[in-house]
């Protein structure tokens, strides 16, 4: 397979107006991946499937991953799909979308019209980071009840007190078995004491 | 229970003739015939299974067949991560079990919540929502662990009074055989514990909230 800089050389030529960037993971991993605007995150992703160069037809993995505003930078969570070929025994492709943390900005488009095995992995990322997916068919929680708000995998979410018993708590464990009401064996106390004069 | 004297007893048996309480035959013909329900839930059901299996026979302590309905079995072995989505079918499945059933939680995850008590989706044990009569510790328990508990469990059982005023649970017309079933809420679920089930587990020293609260 030709080299990520040839791919979005084609990609870009292939689908006008679209904003491709290269985007560099670690150099351990080596995976380097193609983030889209998400106006034309479809077409691209519709062109590598279709294209006789690339025929990306399986979808392996959609995953979402939840950045915090840091610095001068803006939070965004972030899609991830990882493609593979197995017409031509290549790959992957890795292709990125990001949108806004805000609930209601949060979406990017569902690529399950294009790849079946979206449709389960984009309910789990919408169910666990809450981003929603247009263009998908049924688009309701999978892992994680109806009726319940939060969305767990975000990184300030809060999860329930019920710490009222611990028997070995230890950092935060620590302190939010502190705050319900439980007890806090004496051997953690010293740990806690520890903990308040830093 | 009655006590039979131990003379009188082997005298009569010389001759042919077994005397014996009714409870002690009572609970001898149920301690021998428990049929769990089929309950595996994660990794623990595979221990649970190879139990059931030629190695480990769990038929030779009368658990030959593992019902698949609730309404005729008499034990159900909890084994695997309770998730709070899996919880309220669980309440539900034990409160369909007829008297008198038994509650066994094998493995970590069904006792406390194990390795993945800090999940979002984790019940920390099942015995928040349903009374548990032998916990087996372990992750997974080895399936002589289990067959230890089903042991634990027949001695239980054995041990059970039926004489008035010592009945146990399922004997008693005054105590409830079905307990509520957690609803869905928005964050947890709604009770996160059943209250007449479980209380915090108070074995430390007494350590009150205003000495432990952080600055």
């Amino acid at each position: 397979m030709e080299s990520i800089e040839k791919i979005k050389e084609v990609v870009s030529q292939a689908v006008t107006g679209a904003q491709i960037e290269i985007v560099n993971s670690t150099p351990a991993a080596q995976q380097p991946a193609l983030l889209v605007d998400r106006d034309h995150f479809y077409a691209v992703a519709k062109f590598l499937r279709d294209d006789p160069r690339f025929q990306m037809d399986f979808c392996s993995c959609v995953t979402g991953v939840d950045y915090l505003p840091k610095d001068d930078k803006p939070g965004c969570i972030e899609v991830v799909y990882h493609l593979y070929s197995v017409a031509l025994k290549q790959g992957p492709i890795v292709l990125k979308a990001r949108a806004p943390r805000e609930i209601d900005q949060c979406h990017v488009p569902s690529l399950t019209p294009l790849w079946r095995g979206c449709e389960f992995q984009e309910r789990e990322a919408y169910d666990l980071y809450g981003v929603k997916f247009d263009g998908h068919s049924d688009l309701r929680r999978i892992l994680m009840w109806e009726e319940f708000t939060d969305h767990p995998m975000r990184k300030d979410y809060v999860p329930p007190t019920d710490y009222e018993w611990e028997p070995t708590p230890h950092d935060d464990t620590l302190q939010r078995a502190a705050q319900t009401q439980g007890v806090v064996p004496p051997t953690a106390l010293a740990e806690l004491e520890k903990a308040k004069k830093k | 229970m009655a006590i039979i004297d131990e003379g009188l007893k082997s005298e009569l048996q010389k001759h042919g003739i077994f005397v014996l309480p009714i409870e002690q035959l009572y609970n001898w013909g149920r301690k021998s015939s428990i049929w769990p329900l089929q309950f595996g839930l994660a990794c623990c059901a595979i221990e649970m299974i190879a139990s059931a299996a030629s190695r480990y026979d769990l038929a030779r302590f009368g658990a030959e067949v593992f019902r698949a309905t609730p309404r005729q079995a008499d034990l159900m072995i909890v084994a695997g991560t309770v998730t709070k989505k899996m919880a309220p079918q669980v309440v539900r499945l034990y409160n369909q079990m007829p008297e008198p059933k038994y509650c066994i939680a094998m493995g970590a995850c069904a006792i406390s919540g194990g390795p993945f008590k800090d999940g979002y989706n984790v019940l920390k044990g099942i015995d928040r929502y349903i009374p548990v009569d032998v916990h087996i510790p372990g992750c997974p328990p080895r399936p002589e662990a289990l067959i230890h508990a089903i042991m634990t469990l027949q001695r239980k059982i054995a041990n059970q009074d039926l004489e008035k005023g010592r009945r146990p649970r399922w004997y008693d017309e005054a105590a409830a055989s079905e307990y509520t079933i957690p609803e869905y809420g928005e964050h947890d679920l709604q009770p996160p514990a059943n209250p007449e089930v479980w209380q915090t587990p108070r074995n430390y020293r007494d350590v009150t909230l205003e000495e432990v609260k952080p600055a």
